[in-house]
């Protein structure tokens, strides 16, 4: 018969090697890359649209709820561990085997907080739907591997990949730092623009294999799927014009790591003057081409 | 072997020396005894584990920094998609089978598996389906890259190593469905009488309603990729939306399977627990019944949620409220599950042995998991999770401190009854700890990259996502070193572990096989043990 003894001694020891051993790690880590900003990157980010701020809500609501159970049942856990030890000379209480009331209060208590998760968790999903009524639309097509936009009824339509600094470096042993690349793997040739405080429809397919379009910063993500048309929309904060980074999210081949997503958020006016530049010189560019 | 029919142990004990076993090779390759193929099950199951360890430590490597140093992107893609694979098909439910073999049995009273020659046959399948998927690194254009998943159309670019692909995944099915079919005719007939169905160990009913998990959804895992072979060679197009086809009804087949399986690898995980948390707090089973209830439960939503792994596909808002809304009821048996352990432990009197120091782990981790996985229900939350590092967190927080640290809580728990030796206790305590510290260096930092927007399935990463991953890939070549302790503290115990006295290994240990002599003989209980001992064992 094998009694208890064996201690936690070896994990205190552990613990604490795991802990010097992070921090001897971290140290000049931290102090290199400071400005990256790594370390600090633990949540989901606010993001500049209705829905991102949903989203966020939502998400930390689901977050505190998980820690306020989690320290609940842990707790009790951690209490058995420490005061019901039979090297403390607990003696189980074997009677305990069953109550029908404690057990209909843990299954009920948690439907009615799962009530309360679902309740907000549904209003914003319908939000995030109601893709009616957009100013303007943009189609974004996913293939391997880089998306094509096109605005509909303005003759611009233009193919956006990764930038030719972050292929040079990504090669295998290319010997570039990706340090020294700006925004490496989420910098593109040719931006997305769309203007701020407008309501945008994304009309979006691929034409070979599955790919995901997602922009953090706007809470959404839908897949580009040949064969469908999902729409997706987004409405970025009228004072909130800037660079908006993401990538491919659905495993599509070789180039999966290698399809960043840039959107330019400018206002109304820059956004007129930009398509107006766009068309006239895509017009240039294919009359110079069939010339 | 003439006997006279007897209950006691004592002759159990005499017997055991004269037990005629075939030896040699004959031994295995013919083995009909189901500790032999249980035994086969488990060293295959822990040689694949290091496979697929070895797969997964390459990929950690790649991403120890930015930049790409060791493979090329499409050798990544490989190894995700063979990492996952074999860690599923050929590390976690092999080891389920193999412990299923050894243990329910023995657990329910009865001689072997009610059908000996089809267990012998599901065992050697698997050698043969794990040779065929992993020689695809030695074909043109290397082994499937599409990912576990293997969603069309990707999948369908692969070219020499995706038939091979479809006929592993065939031959594991099979191999799953046999030996599924072979669990529910063992519980369903060989029970020893007064074994009633709620007498049984929960081991056994866990594994029970796997079992059925199993018959009900392989073949449609089957289905889903013989439709992919068609697609690829005889020019349908049920997956091809360019032939009318859609790519998106995979997703639905698979994930009909694919839910339910991921029950198929934690529900035994729950039985183990179930098992090893009253042992060694020396307490009954808290709310029995309630587990069985909470167990079948689980199974029966697994077929109604499966859509949760799409939510992102486009589907319509009824669809996706209907899948958020079920996803979410599972929190409520699985709840039941954590607060019954709980309540297990309140009040017992605990000692914390390797097999209940991985337990504990199970539970404090597996909430954890459970929580992102409450999390990843909630759709519009989900729209920013999904493909993302957090789902990987999430999944290798169910499977990794879930079903793998149970299994590895089984056979601390059964290994003295088994080889009727002790293992080295304070290896196997430090086995534990690097494995719960480092598991948690491995696999947390990957919910904050999730969440800071680092995809899934990526060989090369943008820079803001560098801190984490080193701290991840640290952790995670600590825990696979700290693996290797676990096969050493076995092969030590096998050769030299101290002689078990008695029948219990354990003081709090209650059920049948530990009123079997140790090592358990070769042929157990070829007379039905008494109901006395039945009821001794069955105390809850």
């Amino acid at each position: 018969m094998y009694r208890a003894r064996v201690g936690s001694r070896p994990g205190i020891w552990l613990s604490l090697a795991a802990l010097l051993a992070a921090a001897g790690m971290a140290a000049p880590a931290i102090a290199d890359e400071s400005s990256q900003g790594g370390w600090g990157l633990l949540n989901l980010p606010v993001g500049v649209t209705s829905i991102s701020k949903d989203v966020y809500s939502i998400h930390m609501m689901a977050f505190w709820v998980c820690v306020a159970i989690g320290i609940l049942v842990f707790g009790v856990m951690i209490w058995s561990i420490i005061f019901h030890r039979h090297s403390r000379g607990a003696v189980a209480d074997v009677t305990m085997v069953h109550n029908t009331k404690v057990e209909i209060i843990w299954t009920l208590v948690p439907v009615l907080i799962l009530v309360g998760m679902a309740i907000p968790a549904a209003h914003g999903l319908m939000l995030i739907n109601d893709d009616s009524h957009p100013q303007l639309e943009i189609k974004v097509t996913g293939f391997q591997w880089g998306w094509q936009y096109t605005y509909p009824g303005t003759g611009v339509s233009f193919i956006s990949k990764l930038d030719t600094r972050s292929m040079a470096a990504s090669d295998l042993d290319s010997g570039i730092s990706a340090y020294s690349v700006p925004h490496y793997l989420r910098n593109v040739d040719h931006p997305m623009v769309v203007p701020v405080g407008t309501k945008v429809r994304l009309l979006i397919t691929a034409v070979d294999v599955i790919h995901s379009w997602w922009v953090p910063d706007f809470g959404i993500k839908k897949d580009a799927i040949p064969g469908y048309i999902n729409t997706a929309w987004f409405e970025v904060d009228a004072d909130k014009p800037g660079i908006y980074r993401g990538q491919c999210a659905e495993l599509c081949g070789r180039g999966h790591g290698y399809m960043p997503i840039v959107v330019e958020a400018v206002s109304e006016a820059d956004f007129q003057a930009w398509l107006k530049r766009e068309a006239a010189a895509e017009k240039a560019a294919t009359g110079a081409s069939s010339s | 072997m003439a006997e006279t029919p007897h209950t006691d142990l004592h002759s159990h004990a005499e017997h055991a020396d004269h037990d005629h076993k075939p030896h040699g090779w004959r031994r295995w390759v013919f083995a009909t005894n189901h500790k032999d193929i249980g035994t086969m099950y488990l060293v295959l199951s822990c040689v694949l584990f290091f496979v697929g360890g070895a797969f997964a430590m390459v990929i950690r490597a790649e991403l120890f920094k930015p930049g790409l140093q060791i493979v090329d992107p499409g050798v990544f893609n490989s190894l995700t998609t063979m990492h996952g694979l074999v860690m599923i098909f050929g590390a976690i439910m092999p080891a389920w089978v193999g412990l299923a073999n050894w243990m329910i049995p023995i657990q329910i009273g009865a001689p072997d598996m009610a059908l000996p020659r089809l267990n012998n046959l599901s065992f050697w399948i698997l050698p043969f389906a794990f040779t065929l998927l992993l020689s695809s690194w030695l074909v043109p254009g290397s082994a499937p890259a599409g990912g576990w998943t293997m969603y069309p159309p990707l999948t369908l670019q692969f070219g020499a190593s995706f038939p091979m692909l479809i006929f592993a995944i065939h031959l594991m099915g099979i191999s799953s469905i046999l030996g599924a079919i072979n669990v529910i005719v063992t519980i369903m007939n060989l029970r020893a009488p007064g074994m009633t169905l709620l007498r049984m160990p929960l081991f056994v009913w866990t594994w029970l309603i796997t079992a059925f998990l199993l018959i009900a959804v392989m073949p449609v895992l089957a289905g889903a990729v013989t439709m992919m072979l068609t697609d690829h060679f005889f020019g349908t197009s049920f997956f091809n939306a360019a032939g009318g086809g859609d790519p998106v009804m995979f997703q639905h087949i698979f994930w009909f399977f694919g839910h339910p399986e991921v029950y198929i690898m934690i529900l035994p995980a729950f039985g183990v627990v179930s098992e090893v948390i009253p042992a060694f707090s020396r307490k009954p089973l808290f709310g029995y019944e309630a587990m069985v209830y909470a167990t079948a439960s689980i199974a029966f939503l697994s077929f109604i949620v499966w859509a949760h792994h799409m939510f992102t596909v486009g589907l319509p808002l009824t669809a996706l409220l209907f899948f958020m809304f079920s996803t979410m009821l599972i929190a409520v048996p699985t709840g039941v599950k954590v607060f019954n352990w709980t309540a297990t432990m309140w009040r017992g009197s605990l000692s914390f042995e390797p097999p209940m120091l991985f337990a504990i782990a199970f539970l404090f981790l597996f909430t954890i998991g459970g929580f992102s996985g409450l999390m990843l229900a909630l759709v519009p939350a989900d729209f920013q999770y999904q493909d993302t590092y957090f789902v990987v967190a999430h999944f290798h927080y169910v499977l990794v401190s879930g079903a793998a640290f149970a299994i590895m809580a089984a056979v601390y728990y059964w290994l003295p009854k088994w080889v009727g030796r002790m293992y080295d206790m304070r290896l196997a305590t430090w086995h534990f700890w690097l494995s719960a510290i480092f598991f948690n260096v491995l696999f947390f930092p990957q919910h904050f990259l999730g969440l800071a927007g680092m995809p899934r399935r990526i060989p090369d990463y943008a820079v803001q996502f560098a801190d984490w991953n080193m701290v991840s890939s640290i952790g995670g070549f600590a825990f696979g070193l700290s693996q290797l302790l676990f096969p050493y503290i076995i092969w030590k115990c096998v050769r030299s572990g101290a002689r078990v006295e008695g029948t219990r290994a354990w003081e709090g240990a209650r059920g049948l096989e530990w009123e079997l002599p140790s090592p358990a003989p070769y042929h157990s209980w070829t007379t039905p043990p008494s109901e006395a001992l039945i009821a001794r064992g069955a105390e809850h």
